[in-house]
């Protein structure tokens, strides 16, 4: 912690927030809000004279909540950078009149009641996430009675009670009576592993090693404590855990198979009986206890939605953020550039946090090292004579890559490179064809259905699969050599997003009997969130479809993952029975009337585009942007 | 021959067995040759081993390829090891274009071999139709600044700061609380070695 805050290469902004994150791989610049903490950080000394004279007394968040501190103070002995903070909210210094004490005392004159916040501008190249984690609060468990019952407090609380520099000097005893208890128990998978309202469905990886370590740190001051666990499993998995599990069951630490199921306090001794399944011997019991530690697991930051904003990151189910790839890519975010370290990525202990930084720190400098780096050259690009500025393709990108299109203006859209992943939504959306997908253009997909449907058409399925997801999935089937009807054709594009309606309106002008729309499971989406589009177009497509007279059902659309070979096997297999029900008449109508629909919306389109040139050219002033 | 004449060259992989054993590899290379634009057609034992690249790399000279279909597996497989191969022969590595025939067809048709072979045949056709209308790419570089953000200052946070600092490179470490330290800093030991947090 020390070493942070005096090495050279080290700027700290603590008290401070990323305000706002623009530009891309390389080049990213960072606003920086170092917010006022009314002491100059660089004269104050620590002496602690300012709080000797303050008068507020507020409860200590470092001690959770269990001793006080004044409004004036360190946030704890070892606080890096060692300098006084003053809390606003809690201060009476504000109005010189009422208070000023510390002020007053204050040699070197640190304390400025008129400090203001500060914006930093930083350039940066890369960006490393370690916002971490928030713990679980255990209020909303009626069952256990946290915040009712005195005596059951939290494991994070039982670290400031055990800990030397805690309010009790490390001196151990449960609230009520300041006694140390004689028998104490310890309920694990508080929050995690939970399929009930409360709490999450996850394992929080870290509780059941907190736990072994608690018990064994009682036990060492304490010996004659009675220590109990109640668990479910105890996960005991990495390098000397199982040692030190098997440590604490030789120092007589108790473990009994399942979680309590209420936890009653007795009133006037303030002791606590809890009823306990015990699933190894299928037994109800009570057992009697002086103090309950609750082993709370851990959850996502609850202000992760901030962090996401700002770097247009994704989340997985259980809120954590989204790593590049599961495997292969596990410190790398979607974002170019953007890696992540620790917790705020998975639960995970100060061994792993550490191993993540250090990963996450090598990834980086694979891109630090060199002095440019290499772009996707598979990006969108923007043909702006026929850009209308309407936005489209600005508000669909998933990577905030297209900027510039402004109705009122009449500017164009433009396509930042760097930003720009080539998932190809931006094409697929635009009504004017003026957003291209490079090496997935529309006549390069629009190419492989005529020749794949110029023979025989009745025969095969259309099926449009994108690369990361439904395509590697298709590609796991033949892997595990499972079997399904030849009718399958399949065209890859980079993302179910950059599917156009008028690839499959087109496929089935061709004849084809039935298409196929595959794409990531919402949360696996490679682009953030770009097949919700994909989505919404089917659906609209449907409607079309439906309006048209054809069977809606003839367009099918399905989330397939890498993992599901099996599920594509078993698709294929279901859908070339539905194109066996397609008929001869019914693709022939279809033919006739999506020929008709096409003609009556070019002859349209022409039209307005007609309209639209003429009335630039009557009105040239239409061209020069309002003045401002 | 004029200066844009497509020429497209394909590439039949055998796969050893995996390919040849449940689909006619011939008679898939013969059907590519009547389709347009395509100059050259082969079969090849596996086209990815070196034999296999040194055969591309002679028809793309000899035949003065500009476009190449490699018929094998899955480009999430090899579209790499193609691409890089048609680069060293001079060529734009995005003028390539993969035709999967084993995971999308040998391997999951391994009984029926007719079926299999005309559902190649027609992969092959649809790659050779997308390969005729590729165009060359180029991958652009941006400059890189050597300066980094850490966006939190627990012990990942801190471990991250450190790295890069004593790596050389200039660090910007944000923190919301007061101090650096995080949720570590509130804990007394860690286990498994039951030393001290901070």
């Amino acid at each position: 912690m020390m070493d942070v805050g005096r090495h050279p290469n080290i700027n700290l902004y603590t008290f401070s927030e990323v305000e706002e994150v623009s530009g891309y791989i390389g080049n990213f610049n960072v606003k920086v809000r170092k917010k006022a903490r009314f002491v100059d950080e660089t004269d104050c000394n620590a002496c602690g004279e300012c709080e000797k004279v303050c008068p507020v007394i507020v409860a200590d968040e470092f001690q959770q909540g269990f001793s006080s501190r004044k409004a004036i103070y360190m946030p704890f002995p070892q606080a890096v950078p060692s300098v006084y903070i003053l809390n606003n909210e809690d201060c009476l210094g504000h109005n010189p009149i009422a208070c000023g004490k510390c002020a007053e005392v204050c040699e070197k004159d640190c304390i400025d009641f008129d400090m203001k916040d500060e914006i930093i501008e930083v350039n940066v190249g890369a960006v490393i996430v370690a916002t971490g984690m928030d713990v679980y609060d255990p209020t909303e468990m009626d069952e256990y009675g946290y915040t009712k019952h005195e005596n059951v407090i939290t494991s994070m609380e039982f670290e400031r009670l055990i800990s030397a520099g805690g309010p009790t000097e490390g001196h151990f005893f449960r609230p009520t009576d300041r006694e140390v208890p004689k028998k104490i128990a310890f309920i694990q998978c508080v929050g995690s592993r939970s399929h009930s309202a409360t709490g999450n469905p996850y394992c929080s990886n870290i509780c059941c090693m907190n736990t072994i370590k608690d018990s064994l740190l009682i036990n060492d001051h304490y010996p004659d404590t009675e220590i109990s666990v109640f668990y479910i499993d105890i996960r005991a998995f990495g390098k000397g855990f199982e040692n030190l599990y098997v440590r604490s069951k030789k120092a007589g630490v108790r473990y009994i198979r399942g979680l309590p199921g209420e936890i009653f306090e007795d009133p006037k001794t303030k002791n606590l009986t809890l009823i306990v399944e015990d699933t190894v011997t299928n037994t109800v019991k009570d057992y009697n206890f002086d103090m309950v530690v609750l082993s709370v697991g851990v959850i996502p930051r609850r202000d992760s939605d901030v962090v996401q904003k700002l770097l247009t990151l994704s989340r997985t189910e259980d809120g954590f953020f989204m790593e590049s790839h599961p495997k292969l890519k596990p410190v790398d975010a979607p974002t170019g550039g953007v890696f992540f370290a620790g917790c705020v990525e998975y639960p995970k202990d100060v061994k792993d946090s550490v191993t993540q930084a250090s990963a996450a720190v090598a990834r980086a400098e694979v891109l630090l090292n060199s002095d440019t780096i290499s772009i996707e050259a598979i990006t969108s690009e923007c043909f702006t004579e026929l850009c209308t500025s309407c936005g489209i393709c600005t508000n669909v990108c998933p990577f905030n890559a297209i900027v510039g299109a402004d109705a009122k203006l009449g500017t164009p859209a433009e396509v930042i490179e760097a930003l720009c992943k080539g998932c190809g939504t931006c094409a697929a959306e635009c009504n004017f064809n003026a957003l291209s997908m490079k090496h997935f253009e529309d006549a390069q997909i629009t190419t492989m259905i005529d020749a794949m449907l110029d023979e025989n058409p009745m025969e095969k399925v259309t099926v449009f699969a994108c690369n990361w997801c439904s395509y590697a999935g298709a590609d796991l089937a033949g892997l595990s050599r499972l079997q399904y009807p030849t009718s399958q054709r399949i065209i890859r594009t980079m993302c179910s997003g950059r599917v156009d309606s008028d690839f499959v309106l087109h496929a089935f002008e061709k004849g084809a009997p039935i298409v196929l729309v595959s794409g990531c499971h919402f949360v696996d989406c490679h682009y953030i969130d770009a097949n919700r589009w994909t989505q919404k177009r089917v659906e609209k497509l449907w409607d079309k479809l439906e309006r048209l007279g054809i069977r809606p059902e003839r367009l099918q659309l399905e989330w397939i993952s890498a993992a599901e070979g099996q599920r594509w096997a078993k698709t294929m297999t279901e859908i070339d029975e539905m194109r066996k029900n397609v008929t001869e008449e019914e693709v022939k109508h279809t033919i006739k009337v999506l020929k008709e629909d096409r003609e009556k919306a070019e002859a349209k389109r022409a039209k307005k585009q007609n309209k639209r040139i003429t009335s630039k050219t009557d009105n040239p002033g239409a061209e020069i942007s309002v003045p401002a | 021959m004029s200066e844009n004449e497509l020429r497209v060259g394909v590439f039949v992989c055998e796969c050893g067995s995996n390919i040849a054993g449940s689909l006619d590899c011939e008679a898939v290379s013969e059907y590519a040759k009547t389709l347009p634009n395509v100059v050259c057609s082969v079969v090849n034992k596996y086209t990815c081993a070196e034999p296999g690249q040194q055969e591309i790399k002679k028809h793309i000279k000899e035949h003065n390829l500009n476009r190449v279909v490699v018929a094998s597996c899955s480009p999430r497989m090899h579209e790499l090891t193609f691409r890089n191969c048609v680069e060293e022969a001079g060529l734009n590595p995005y003028l390539l274009e993969m035709a999967n025939i084993r995971e999308h067809c040998s391997w999951v048709h391994l009984n029926d071999w007719d079926g299999a072979t005309i559902k190649a045949k027609d992969i092959v056709k649809t790659s050779v139709a997308r390969a005729r209308l590729l165009e060359e790419q180029t991958e652009s570089k941006v400059p890189m600044t050597k300066e980094v953000l850490v966006i939190g200052g627990g012990v990942a946070g801190i471990q991250s700061a450190l790295d890069l600092a004593d790596a050389g490179y200039k660090v910007n470490l944000v923190e919301k609380e007061a101090s650096v330290g995080g949720l570590m800093a509130t804990l007394d030991k860690t286990y498994p070695t039951m030393d001290c947090s901070i």
